[in-house]
């Protein structure tokens, strides 16, 4: 292999993981709050891709971007209010099953509304002019995505940190019931989390499926597990984690598809969590939990 | 006296039993008529199978496991390779041929079966000895992802000689008659059942509820986690080779991860923690999907076509009701209870008196 399709590997690969690791802060934040693999969110990202075909048919992109972002965020914050906050009481099995058949019922309907067949990605001029830079040439989103995750990862960590919202996030998420002792409105930090997380899924699916051209039911699946497994390897509930875990991901599948092991590839995403969870069960920036009796 | 009771329900147990091989024996004697009706209910006693031992795992000794279509996969494959007739190997591998070692690789489909869970159970153990010491949805995850890297191994072109890729394998002879397909399935069941009612399900019981006071019982958690995981495999295996049987021609997308959630919609459905509930579950939500059809068919009334019934309706209003089950009655059909003959009288005594309570409640209101 040159070196210049090695770097127009690692482009690729990190393009990839950008997505990805948009995808896997949703997982992350959810986790830390509600103590939830939220199965739901890469149908949500899904949901997002087919939202964009439709506005793309009647609006302009600078129109299209921030109605698909609006409405992703309104389905993410309903499927909590209806499918997640009934069972706040119940165990986590109770939810997480919940949590699958919400991602069940959304690819079942979208089967139905718009046929299992893949439909094509509307084009974004603006994102896939083609660059030249050096050796390498690229379309501008994939130059882009990078880039954007990490200025959303900065802007995420400011509001965490140092907004009064962003207090009351780590509050809920080290300890639920002190924290709604203290006057902390536990349902709207859950809604709020909720909002991001999906805001981010619908970021991460424009940039995503540009670069993949086509959509269809089950096309979230898969990419939500591995973004999961993206969280859990960066340490669940740490955003800095999910997002090192997301490049991690990306680089690691383009190799091995550029290797020629491309069936490996979504198996490659599982070994590295079973690796992970041997070595470091709590991942690369988890805080360490103890088991009380 | 409850000597009697208890023969009485024998009894009843008999006649029941006697009245479903009656009606196996109708549906056998006209297996070309009733043709639609036989696969439903073969494929609902299969599921059952594999919903009962996910329902051991996650029910009995809550590890909430996702790996069953990963060990379904092993099984109906293991079961493939052993049946498919010698003869028509060469037809079954035309892409890149079959490896020397099981060319002539064939047995009598009842030991395919065991040495299908036997294999299973053996991946298993050792997927257990680092699986198990995760808890909740980190177990699910990573038995998630093991049934993936499976699915992953089986459908990687390097052993095309052995599992055929990504083309699958097909012409698996079929069972030979209803009662065999019935009768293994009932004998899975059994087996489970009498491994829960003994001292071993106890022990599974006991570190469901409380890890830690098992632990300080003296039972030795790894030990049993990792029994019951390689015995929930093993009919997991089997149940997959039933499954490949059944569908006569398998391929590695079957056992995808949709899959393991339909058997955790059987469980969920039928009660965590019942096998009766599992295996009402099993045929209701098998049976289900082909009742709730003619949502799939163009409606007309009165000559206004209703614009919702299209193709794929059936399965949104499918997962609508399951949602309606998780969400407002999650104890399932019979929750952890089993099915009784006294349990069955007292519901039907009971009807008329919650029917009257409504009634009286309904007059209260009025007035």
């Amino acid at each position: 292999m040159s070196l210049s399709t090695f770097f127009q590997q690692c482009l690729t690969g990190i393009s990839l993981g950008g997505a990805y690791a948009l995808i896997a802060i949703g997982y992350t934040l959810v986790y830390g709050i509600l103590r939830l693999i939220n199965f739901a969110h890469g149908d949500i990202f899904m949901m997002a891709g087919y939202f964009m075909i439709f506005a793309m048919a009647s609006f302009p992109w600078f129109i299209s971007i921030p109605l698909v972002l609006f409405i992703t965020v309104v389905l993410g914050v309903s499927i909590e209010r209806i499918a997640y906050r009934p069972l706040r009481s119940a165990p986590r099995m109770s939810v997480m099953i919940s949590a699958i058949g919400v991602s069940y019922l959304l690819q079942n309907l979208a089967t139905y509304l718009f046929t299992a067949l893949p439909k094509g990605y509307p084009e974004l001029p603006v994102l896939k002019k083609i660059y030249q830079i050096g050796g390498l040439s690229a379309s501008f989103v994939t130059f882009l995505t990078p880039v954007l995750t990490l200025i959303i990862v900065y802007a995420l960590m400011v509001l965490i940190n140092k907004t009064k919202i962003g207090m009351a996030m780590r509050a809920v998420s080290k300890d639920y019931d002190t924290a709604s002792l203290m006057g902390i409105k536990i349902n709207r930090i859950i809604t709020f989390t909720f909002a991001i997380g999906s805001l981010l899924a619908a970021v991460g699916s424009v940039l995503y499926f540009t670069d993949r051209m086509t959509v269809f039911p089950f096309s979230g699946s898969l990419p939500g597990l591995k973004c999961f497994v993206a969280a859990v390897f960066g340490g669940i509930g740490s955003i800095p984690g999910a997002v090192i875990g997301g490049f991690i991901l990306g680089l690691g599948e383009t190799a091995l598809v550029a290797t020629g092991y491309s069936t490996f590839s979504d198996a490659f995403t599982f070994v590295l969590l079973i690796a992970i969870l041997l070595i470091k069960p709590t991942g690369l920036f988890g805080e360490k939990t103890t088991d009380k009796v | 006296m409850k000597k009697k009771a208890i023969s009485k329900n024998k009894l009843y147990s008999l006649i029941a039993l006697l009245f479903v091989i009656g009606i196996l024996g109708m549906l056998q004697a006209n297996s070309a008529q009733y043709s639609y009706q036989i696969s439903i209910l073969e494929r609902s006693a299969i599921y059952a199978v594999v919903a009962v031992s996910m329902n051991l795992l996650t029910g009995f000794t809550g590890l909430f496991s996702l790996g069953q279509a990963g060990f379904m996969a092993i099984g109906a494959y293991t079961v493939a390779i052993l049946t498919i007739p010698a003869d028509t190997r060469a037809s079954v591998y035309y892409v890149d041929g079959i490896a020397p070692a099981i060319a002539n690789l064939q047995c009598p489909f009842w030991l395919a079966l065991i040495l299908a869970g036997l294999f299973s159970a053996a991946i298993a153990a050792i997927i257990g000895i680092p699986v198990l010491r995760l808890k909740s949805d980190y177990l699910a995850i990573a038995t998630l992802g093991f049934s993936e890297i499976i699915r992953a191994v089986i459908s990687a072109p390097q052993l095309n000689k052995i599992t055929n890729g990504s083309y699958g394998l097909k012409n698996i002879p079929a069972f030979p008659n209803l009662f065999v397909a019935f009768g293994l399935c009932g004998l899975c069941i059994l087996l489970m059942v009498l491994l829960i009612n003994s001292s071993y399900g106890r022990a599974f019981k006991a570190l469901r509820e409380d890890e830690v006071a098992a632990q300080a019982m003296g039972l030795n958690l790894f030990r049993y986690k990792e029994l019951a995981f390689v015995i929930s495999s093993f009919f997991t295996g089997v149940g997959g080779g039933l499954l490949a049987i059944y569908m006569r021609s398998i391929d590695s997308k079957t056992f995808s991860i949709n899959l393991t959630y339909d058997i955790l919609l059987i469980v969920v459905l039928g009660g965590i923690g019942s096998v009766t509930g599992s295996v009402i579950g099993a045929f209701l939500v098998t049976a289900g999907r082909e009742w709730l059809r003619f949502f799939d068919n163009p409606l007309t009334i009165g000559g206004i076509d209703i614009p919702l019934f299209r193709s794929g309706f059936r399965m949104v209003i499918f997962s609508i009701l399951l949602m309606a089950v998780v969400l407002f009655y999650r104890r399932g059909i019979m929750g952890s209870n089993e099915f009784s003959w006294e349990g069955l009288g007292r519901l039907i005594r009971s009807i008329p008196n919650k029917l009257k309570r409504k009634s009286k409640t309904q007059k209260g209101d009025n007035a």
